[in-house]
């Protein structure tokens, strides 16, 4: 099972493909004419400065910021297309700033709620509860009450029963103590050797590179490089003709 | 397109004057005052043109939110969105000239007749349309829920009529065609309102759509003018 | 469908329960919105007729159901913050669930939170208007029908003014127009229910089943139109 995901369809369609994306927040481009493609069970890195577009284009995935021009599929799925976003939507995966989190809610609650409105496993609760040690005093306390990191680690458990194809993860790292990023690594590990694609945005270089088949650099809401991490890099070549 | 008035709308634009001129001089100095409303009768050439007119409006918005739903075009989008101002308008211009008119004919400016007080209530509704759609969200969110509630609109002007009529009981009927004291000059002059009204009505509408338009155009040059900035950043 | 509206039915009552806003804030605001009625309108004033009631009784139904409406206006605007708390409205289209269902499920918490609020100050109502209560069965069905229409058409367009900074404006601009026939046709089948007057209150009654059913389906089509966007 676990080796069976280790082999690469090689005719498969890209898991993420972009080309001339444009997203717009407001009347801001966030995404400003961006090209990437990302195949079946890579893990890549996604690195700039603040305001690069690497949020966007994280929820640009997700199917939730808007495809204002150019042409997006994600997993096959045309993001243009509003029935298939919806089935974007429901196969990817987020961890983010924003934790999608009742506040009111104690920690089982939450995970109850969200696993049973995704229609995963009520079985998968229990052992994802214990992985993230949010098993005995935690599950019963009010994510209001949780510290920043215990929130990502409730979120995360979320989006760990949902079993999503593409992880869309937006600064995993941030808030998290050594044991917590250890954890974060060994899911996305996991996660890949199960058919998954990983997307990392991620300060945290060392780390992030160190999982990472590839490193995207942004700016601009655009792709500066795109270097794949077990060969050489490879400046885009349309960067200079714009 | 780079103004907002063109041949046909500058057409449009000296009949509404021509008309307006014609239905002043009709309903002011050639027509005589009725026997029971005397010289406030006047009013009514202008009141009525301008509700049959903002229903009209209304039912362009419907229409035009419709189509909207259906193909997502910004020119159905910013055809309701105009039609809905002017209809706002003509509808503020209609309960004003009815209060008036009530004033020497109920005595009173307002009366809790069925039909004021539904089409108040409609104005407030169509109010809060324009509000949405002043709200600051991106073009596609808010003209979605703009179309909607366009749509959605019309159903709750339907119910709050029927339900403020059974409130009030019967009303005392339409004061055109029902009543036999308005006749010749005074229904001509009246024609003449409502022609007067609809084209400036008309002449509004197509500007405002215009003025809509260009706007969109700006936003796309700005958008080029951000996306040049955006994509220099960090090279 | 009604497995979605069921689980954010619930979810919903859950986070009230662990809150008490409805009930700890919402309701005492309702009462005190009863009381100062009672202080615009002196209870000393009577009606001339038959059995001279006071004034205050007489326009019993329709204050009721006014400070209903305020109230609803609240439970409304504190149902859609709870979903834009934490993004949590992505994380709902992400999941998946049927926008029809999320209205009906957002529907029916705020329906039941509702109906709690009309009982204790229907209640008060009674007691500080000292209104008569001629046919309990009326009353009852104009309550529950009532209360569906408020909160169907009530949650459709504080749906639309989700996610806007003048959210809390906009929705009472938007919902209280729309609400002004079940306001009166509540008023008149309560006063039908309570005062046993001539007015056909089941007709009243019926206005309300039938505006109820309207925005239940106007809502569960729009829903999606409204959820849909990025």
């Amino acid at each position: 099972m676990v080796e069976d995901g280790f082999r690469k369809k090689a005719d498969a369609a890209p898991i993420v493909e972009l080309s001339g994306v444009i997203s717009l927040i407001g009347r801001f481009p966030a995404l400003a004419g961006l090209d990437l493609t990302i195949n079946d069970g890579e893990i890549v890195v996604l690195r700039g400065p603040n305001g690069a577009g690497k949020t966007t284009l994280l929820r640009l995935c997700a199917g939730l910021a808007p495809l204002n021009d150019g042409v997006g599929r994600i997993m096959d799925l045309d993001l243009g297309d509003r029935v298939q976003r919806r089935r974007i939507r429901r196969q990817a995966g987020m961890l983010s700033q924003q934790t999608f989190l009742y506040d009111e809610l104690t920690v089982e609650e939450n995970l109850q709620f969200w696993a049973t409105a995704n229609r995963a496993d009520p079985e998968a609760i229990e052992p994802v509860l214990d992985r993230l040690d949010l098993g005995r005093r935690l599950r019963t306390v009010k994510v209001s009450g949780l510290s920043t990191g215990q929130r990502r680690r409730a979120s995360l458990a979320v989006m760990v029963c949902r079993r999503p194809k593409l992880w869309l993860l937006d600064e995993p790292h941030a808030g998290l103590d050594r044991a917590g990023r250890d954890f974060v690594d060994d899911l996305v590990g996991h996660a890949v050797r199960f058919g998954a694609t990983v997307l990392i945005a991620s300060h945290d270089v060392e780390r992030a590179e160190e999982l990472a088949t590839r490193t995207v650099q942004m700016a601009g809401g655009r792709v500066l490089v795109d270097t794949n991490t077990r060969g050489e890099s490879d400046r885009q070549e349309d960067l200079d003709a714009s | 397109m780079t103004a907002t008035s063109s041949k046909v709308t500058r057409v449009i634009g000296y009949s509404a004057l021509a008309f307006t001129a014609l239905a002043l001089l009709f309903g002011l100095v050639i027509s005589g005052p009725e026997v029971n409303m005397r010289d406030s009768v006047r009013l009514l050439y202008v009141h009525v043109p301008s509700i049959l007119t903002a229903y009209l409006c209304f039912g362009i918005t419907l229409v035009g939110s419709v189509i909207y739903l259906r193909n997502r075009s910004t020119f159905w989008d910013l055809v309701a969105g105009s039609a809905a101002e002017v209809g706002t308008l003509y509808l503020a211009f209609a309960l004003i000239t009815g209060a008036v008119w009530g004033k020497p004919t109920w005595g009173t400016y307002w009366e809790w007749d069925p039909r004021l007080t539904s089409t108040a209530v409609m104005f407030i509704m169509y109010l809060g349309y324009l509000a949405l759609r002043r709200m600051e969200l991106p073009h596609e969110v808010r003209s979605r829920r703009a179309a909607v509630l366009g749509v959605v609109n019309i159903i709750n002007v339907i119910v709050v009529h029927y339900s403020v009529q059974w409130w009030r009981g019967l009303h005392q009927g339409r004061t055109f065609g029902l009543d036999p004291q308005i006749r010749d000059m005074q229904y001509f002059s009246w024609f003449l309102g409502t022609v007067a009204l609809g084209l400036i009505a008309a002449w509004l509408i197509i500007h405002r759509f215009r003025v809509g338009w260009l706007e969109r155009q700006l936003d796309e040059i700005h958008l080029e003018e951000a996306l040049v900035e955006r994509r220099g950043e960090g090279v | 469908m009604l497995r979605d509206a069921w689980l954010m039915a619930v979810k919903d009552l859950r986070i009230e329960f662990a809150t008490r806003v409805v009930t700890g804030q919402i309701l005492p605001f309702g009462a005190l919105v009863l009381i100062l009625f009672g202080f615009s309108i002196s209870p000393d004033l009577t009606v001339v007729g038959t059995d001279r009631r006071s004034m205050l009784a007489q326009a019993a139904p329709g204050l009721f159901w006014v400070t209903v409406l305020l109230a609803a206006l609240l439970a409304l605007g504190r149902a859609f913050a709870v979903e834009s708390a934490d993004g949590n409205l992505d994380a709902l289209k992400m999941a998946g669930l049927d926008p029809a269902g999320i209205f009906l499920g957002k529907v029916a918490a705020v329906a039941v939170q509702l109906l709690l609020l009309e009982v204790v100050l229907g209640l008060g109502a009674f007691l500080l208007y000292a209104t008569p209560l001629h046919d309990p069965v009326m009353l009852l069905t104009t309550v529950i029908l009532a209360t569906a229409g408020i909160t169907a058409a009530g949650t459709l367009y504080a749906a639309l003014a989700s996610g806007l900074r003048v959210r809390d404006t906009l929705v009472p601009l938007l919902v209280l127009p729309v609400l002004a026939p079940v306001l009166l046709a509540a008023g008149l089948a309560t006063q039908a229910a309570v005062f046993g007057s001539a007015d056909n209150g089941w007709l009243w009654t019926a206005l309300l089943g039938v505006f109820a059913l309207i925005y239940l389906a106007v809502g569960m089509l729009a829903f999606g139109l409204i959820m849909e966007e990025s």
